[in-house]
């Protein structure tokens, strides 16, 4: 029910939302009819508010004659979406925001859909991992943690299966010589209120679905799953920044992960076309709401298109085909 | 009393004039009370519309408030919410067509009142019942929050699955109809429950290979069948006659059924407190509104009445329904957990916004919270006004010969089903679950376990799952505490309420026996 979306209503309020404005027509290619927007997880997530941050950011700055909206297609891990997409080869109005899904669903279920059948856009962000604790357990260290850990029995909580929480999961026990019980879970805040329950004895929560808890004391990071600290020096909680959190590799803990928010359309898009929304992009991360966003998420602001990007998201699907392979997660047959 | 102090302070934000530039004009005028009567009228038509839900109003409308101040776009956004709350129960009563899944329970005696005519007497009730289980729910927000948050947090996996169990007992033991016949029913649901994605495992189950049933069905789809359709196939056998056509159609009648409201006041305070129960721990207002219209089903004396049209199986889901409605936002503000749909959308909004919804909003944000929790008791008194004032007007549609708007309730129907995700195929599986509502009603199986089971299923298996990978596979973990101990042991005595009373009477009887 959550994901279901009404296109009369969205034209309604997308021509409510987008003012009569000058327009600054430069491209040579540009959107003839309303721009579709899919997001392949449901309502309330990471991508989805990202999506609507988007939608919200190109109406109130004017950035496209045409209107945005936003629509939901979660089902099958996110298939929906992505086969949806693949099935409109040539329409330029119609754009995918991706998760590790992209990635872990075909892998994991066998659909019939690959990063390649989609046309690259553009890295918009990464989405950061950090490893939580209880602020009640006695372990402030990676190293405590683990030894914890090893004595058997530890709960991890994270989203989905088989996708991003539970391959960090899988990379961990690897890296470390542990063993977890990992409970999947449908949404990051559920998890996170879980562990701040000690329903569960860690998670990897993205920042922004802990953050609160963080501030409030309830909960306590560990590590960064980034290859340098991040890049916020905001005091959060106490004196403590985000930038405060060690990386896990200086940790003992050898994993690394970032989860792609970006940006794909549809097959046989034209160069003329992807440059638009290329451009569209760049005026969005030059908005004030924009660096609030990724200053609220502690996301990792790298910004990649062209071959640069191609190039990165070939290296993390055979990164994850490797992780997945190793983890039992790959689909039968 | 701080928390006093906080909610004038949040009154005065709601009530403060501003400059308003409308149309060009700038008017000097309480901003904030002109967006909720806009949010309350815009959610009313949303809840009216089937399968147009509150989530889904509020996520359309979400970006259109990223330039306004974050209480007044809360205030907008909140009171759509609340407007599709009430105009859920519009189209239950009127064509038996639920406009949100926890208004189906109101379907089952709304629905008979208006084809006898009493039409006018069944929104009342609604409407009232709805304020009613609201307010409670308010005022439980504003006293309680911060032990309400933290009793929230005392539910793991093995905590909610006993909340759902109790729910699936309670409708089994304490419902009336023979028993296998409820279960039969259930275990439909159920298995239609499992189409789709397994959330535990991430594969599919029961797609057969095709695309169309990844996500399932949804359960918008299967009620506007089951009940739509399903009841204009019967209309149709019966001569095609719109009864009700005689509902009274002036505002009297809205004083009149008032006056009959108090004596339910035992049906209001359980209903009130089932509801604010099922909304914070966060099972949703859907469970809420079955469970204590079952319950009241049984524990009233005029419970044998209750499906042919009795005010009190109105009365009891509809106010539960609300009070789990409002106090589901409770646990998404305190500790950012949704507990239904359109409070998952609000939570993106805060988050857009700039404000982190968890235990530090309350105490950072302090305007924020308590603007929002003054909207809810005023947007509550706006939305009743409002909706009490369409009552006769609402009433007067079923004065339309049936020849005349069965086609456009089909069309709506159609529209609707379409219009959840954009298929044709939903619209094929819309007129599919008609036919099945109208054999099962053809052969008197309940049609509200089945969707009970529909809409709890996947959820309740998660639960049971989730609690299970915890334990290794040990079912002692639903006996593992106290709290878990004395949900699942209440739900057992609900599943065997009615053995367990026979048993009762039937030493009563041989003690009176003996005595006599």
């Amino acid at each position: 029910m959550i994901q279901s979306k009404r296109n009369s209503l969205f034209v309604a309020a997308a021509a409510l939302g987008v003012a009569l404005s000058g327009t600054p027509a430069v491209a040579q290619w540009e959107p003839q009819r309303t721009v579709e927007i899919i997001v392949p997880a449901g309502t309330g997530g990471g991508a989805d508010q990202m999506a609507r941050a988007i939608q919200g950011i190109v109406a109130k700055h004017n950035l496209m004659k045409q209107s945005m909206i936003v629509v939901n297609k979660a089902g099958g891990a996110g298939s929906e979406g992505f086969l949806d997409v693949k099935g409109s080869a040539g329409n330029p109005h119609k754009l995918i925001i991706t998760l590790s899904n992209l990635f872990t669903t075909p892998l994991g279920t066998n659909q019939p859909f690959n990063w390649k059948d989609l046309t690259p856009v553009a890295m918009l962000a990464l989405d950061e991992f950090v490893l939580w604790v209880n602020a009640e357990k006695p372990y402030k260290t990676v190293k405590e943690y683990l030894e914890a850990a090893k004595k058997g029995g530890f709960k991890m909580a994270g989203t989905g299966s088989r996708q991003e929480d539970q391959i960090i999961t899988a990379a961990i026990e690897k890296a470390a010589g542990v063993k977890f019980t990992y409970v999947p879970y449908r949404g990051g805040g559920e998890v996170a209120v879980q562990l701040v329950g000690n329903h569960a004895d860690s998670t990897v929560n993205n920042p922004i679905e802990a953050v609160a808890h963080w501030r409030g004391g309830k909960l306590r990071p560990l590590c960064v799953f980034d290859g340098k600290p991040l890049a916020y020096n905001d005091k959060i909680a106490g004196d403590l920044a985000w930038s405060s959190i060690p990386t896990c590799k200086s940790q003992g803990l050898d994993v690394e992960y970032l989860m792609l928010r970006g940006f794909f359309m549809t097959p046989d898009a034209t160069p003329d076309q992807v440059k638009f929304y290329v451009d569209l992009f760049q005026k969005v991360r030059a908005t004030q709401e924009w660096k609030d966003l990724m200053n609220n998420g502690a996301f990792n602001t790298t910004f990649m298109t062209g071959k640069e990007y191609v190039e990165w998201v070939s290296r993390e699907h055979t990164r994850h085909l490797n992780l997945m392979k190793e983890a039992g997660f790959l689909a039968a047959n | 009393m701080a928390e006093f102090a906080n909610l004038f302070h949040g009154f005065a934000t709601v009530l403060a004039f501003q400059d308003v530039n409308i149309f060009g004009t700038t008017m000097y005028l309480p901003f904030n009370v002109f967006i909720m009567v806009v949010g309350i009228v815009l959610g009313v038509i949303i809840g009216v519309l089937p399968g147009l839900g509150g989530a889904n109003g509020v996520a359309i409308l979400l970006p259109l408030t990223f330039s306004m101040q974050p209480t007044s776009a809360v205030i907008l956004l909140s009171c759509i919410y609340w407007g599709a709350l009430f105009g859920g129960a519009i189209t239950s009563i009127l064509f038996n067509i639920p406009g949100e899944p926890w208004s189906v329970a109101t379907t089952f005696d709304g629905y008979p009142m208006a084809q006898q005519g009493k039409a006018g007497e069944a929104l009342t009730a609604a409407f009232t019942s709805s304020f009613i289980g609201a307010f409670f729910a308010v005022i439980m927000i504003t006293l309680l929050a911060p032990m309400v948050a933290a009793f929230a947090l005392r539910f793991g996996a093995a905590e909610k699955f006993a909340v759902y169990f109790l729910a699936f007992a309670s409708f089994v033991g304490l419902s009336k109809e023979p028993p296998f016949k409820t279960l039969a029913a259930m275990l439909i649901g159920f298995a239609l429950a499992t189409f789709g994605t397994d959330h535990m495992t991430g594969s599919l189950r029961l797609t057969f290979g095709s695309n169309l049933l990844l996500p399932g069905f949804d359960f918008l789809i299967a009620v506007i069948g089951l009940f739509g359709i399903g009841e204009i196939l019967l209309t149709m056998e019966e001569g095609l006659k719109f009864k009700g056509k005689d509902a009274k159609i002036n505002l009297r009648v809205v004083l009149q059924t008032w006056a009959k409201l108090p004596q339910y006041w035992w049906t209001y305070l359980r209903s009130c407190i089932i509801g604010c129960w099922m909304g914070i721990t966060p099972a949703g207002a859907t469970p809420a509104s079955f469970m204590s219209y079952g319950i009241a089903k049984r524990v009233s004396k005029n419970g044998k009445n209750f499906g042919n049209g009795e005010i009190e199986g109105v009365i009891a889901p509809e106010t539960a329904a609300h009070a789990a409605g409002k106090s589901a936002l409770l646990p998404m503000l305190a500790l950012g957990v949704p507990g239904s749909p359109t409070a998952a959308v609000l939570l993106g909004g805060l988050l857009i916004w700039n404000l982190q919804p968890g235990p530090m909003l309350f105490v950072e944000n302090k305007e924020f919270v308590w603007g929002l929790i003054a909207s809810m008791y005023l947007g509550n008194v706006v939305g009743l006004i409002i909706v009490l004032t369409c009552v006769p007007l609402l009433a007067a549609i079923l004065r339309i010969p049936f020849g005349i708007i069965a086609p456009i309730i089909l069309m709506f129907c159609a529209v609707g089903a379409y219009t959840v995700r954009n298929s044709f195929f939903d619209v094929i599986m819309m007129l599919a679950f008609g036919i099945l509502g109208y054999l099962l009603k053809k052969t008197n199986y309940p049609l509200a376990p089945l969707v009970l089971a529909m809409v709890l299923g996947d959820r309740a298996e998660e639960a049971f799952r989730q609690a299970l990978v915890g334990s290794g596979g040990n079912l002692g973990v639903f006996f593992s505490n106290a709290l878990v101990s004395s949900i699942m042991a209440l739900g057992f005595i609900a599943l065997f309420w009615s053995v367990i009373s026979a048993g009762i009477s039937r030493v009563r009887g041989t003690n009176t026996a003996t005595a006599g």
